[in-house]
């Protein structure tokens, strides 16, 4: 989603982004925001620069915002990041919150337990080395 | 979501609850400052003219219920990164 308009979006799609994506491009919707109305209601549109700033919204299945990130212009996003948070709501949704997931939790890793019996316990069951400073 | 006729004119972007035409840029300006969302807040709708697999056509935030979305904005088409 940007200011840009529709036409635009198929023009970038069809001389460069087809030339990084096999199969003919992107594979989403590529939305026009002219004008910035939803940008602004989004909190990401700058009326000054005229452009939506890099704003990444997850929502989950009913239609509630879970994550949110808004990086300036010049520094580009994280799709595994994404992918990895979109995992971890999905296990915590699918637990109903008996599951949560601890700071640098990847599928497979462990997870904690919310309950009287963890407070201040954490330290017990984990630990940031087992998932930083690894490579 | 529907195959749109290719013309000239370019719709208009369109936030549920707020018509195009409710919203005057003037307006969209000054609510800037209040405005925006955070975590735990229901997604506003909106609806957007968009380019999807070769095709022109419209996309509703709505038309996703029941899936998961990655609502991503970024600066203009060609930007470097």
């Amino acid at each position: 989603m940007s200011v840009d308009s529709q036409f635009v979006h198929k023009v970038w799609n069809d001389v460069e982004l087809s030339k990084m994506i096999e199969a003919g491009g992107v594979p989403f919707h590529m939305g026009s925001d002219g004008g910035g109305a939803i940008g602004t209601v989004y909190g990401v549109y700058s009326p000054a620069q005229g452009v939506d700033f890099r704003g990444r919204f997850l929502i989950d299945p009913d239609g509630v915002i879970q994550a949110m990130e808004i990086l300036t212009p010049p520094v580009g996003r994280n799709v595994d990041e994404t992918l990895r948070q979109v995992q971890a709501f999905q296990l915590v949704r699918k637990t109903g919150g008996k599951e949560v997931t601890p700071s640098g939790w990847t599928p497979g890793g462990k997870v904690l337990n919310p309950g009287p019996d963890l407070v201040a316990n954490v330290w017990k069951v984990w630990n940031p080395k087992d998932v930083y400073g690894k490579k | 979501m529907s195959e749109e006729k290719v013309g000239c004119t370019v719709p208009a972007a369109e936030v549920e609850g707020m018509g195009a035409e409710a919203a005057p840029a003037e307006e969209v300006k000054k609510e800037a400052v209040r405005m925006g969302v955070t975590v735990g807040m229901k997604a506003p709708d909106f609806t957007a003219p968009a380019f999807y697999k070769g095709g022109f056509t419209t996309v509703k935030l709505s038309q996703f219920a029941g899936k998961w979305v990655s609502l991503c904005f970024y600066p203009g088409d060609f930007t470097f990164v």
